[in-house]
C-alpha cells in the first residue's frame, strides 16, 4: 500500500529507527511499511496516524485509488 | 527498536533446550552403547532426547504468541509455513521411494531436521523477497 511515511519521517528528521522506537516496532517493520511491502494492521495504522497527528487516509493511499494517481 | 524481547526470550529458550538435547542424547547413547538399559526404562531413556526438540516447537509457538511486532510475526509465520511445506514434501516423496525399495530407510526424526532446515530456507526466502521489494 502506497503511503507518505518516508516524507513525513523526513520532515521531522527522523531515521527509520527513530520512528520504529516511537511506534514500538522493529526498524524492519518501518522499512517494510514505508516501501509498501507490508500493510500494517488497523491498530498500527491508527498508531502511525496518531503519531503524525493525521488521519489514516492522509498517510496511506487506498488500494482502490492507487491507479488514479 | 533493538531486537524484540520475544526474540530474546525465544533465543534463550532454544539455547537452553539445545544444550539439554545434547546432554540427554549423550546420556542416552552412553547408556545404550554400554547396554545398561532394558525394559520400560529403555523406552523412557530413548524418548528423552526427543523432549527438548518438542520443546523447541513449543518455544516457536510461544514466540509467535509473544511477538508484539506484527511484521516480524508475519515473517516468521511464512518461514514456518515454508519449513512445513519443505519437510512434508520431502518426507512424503521419500516415503513412497522407500515403499518401493528405491531408497534406504530413514529414521522418522529426520522430518524434524528437515523442518529446521526448512526454517533456514524460509529465512532466505524472506530475505530474497525483501531484496526484491515484494511482500
Amino acid at each position: 500500500m502506497k503511503n507518505r511515511l518516508k516524507v513525513l519521517r523526513a520532515e521531522r528528521d527522523w531515521s527509520q529507527g527513530d520512528l520504529a522506537d516511537r511506534l514500538e516496532v522493529s526498524r524492519q517493520s518501518v522499512n517494510a511499511i514505508e516501501t509498501g511491502r507490508y500493510d500494517p494492521s488497523l491498530p498500527l495504522a491508527f498508531k502511525i496516524a496518531e503519531l503524525f497527528e493525521l488521519s489514516i487516509e492522509q498517510i496511506f493511499t487506498s488500494p482502490s485509488k492507487e491507479n488514479d494517481q | 527498536m533493538a531486537k524484540s524481547q520475544a526474540i530474546k526470550r525465544y533465543t534463550s529458550r532454544v539455547i537452553v533446550l539445545s544444550l539439554t538435547y545434547a546432554a540427554l542424547l549423550c546420556g542416552a547413547v552412553y547408556l545404550f552403547v554400554h547396554h545398561l538399559l532394558s525394559g520400560p526404562i529403555a523406552y523412557v531413556a530413548a524418548v528423552l532426547p526427543a523432549l527438548p526438540i518438542i520443546g523447541i516447537f513449543v518455544a516457536i509457538g510461544r514466540y509467535l504468541v509473544e511477538e508484539n511486532d506484527e511484521y516480524l510475526r508475519d515473517q516468521f509465520v511464512r518461514q514456518a509455513l515454508i519449513a512445513s511445506g519443505f519437510a512434508l514434501s520431502i518426507a512424503t516423496a521419500w516415503g513412497f521411494l522407500e515403499n518401493f525399495d528405491l531408497v534406504p530407510h530413514v529414521y522418522a526424526y529426520y522430518a524434524a531436521i528437515l523442518w529446521f532446515a526448512g526454517l533456514g530456507l524460509g529465512a532466505c526466502v524472506n530475505k530474497f523477497q525483501a531484496m526484491r521489494g515484494e511482500p
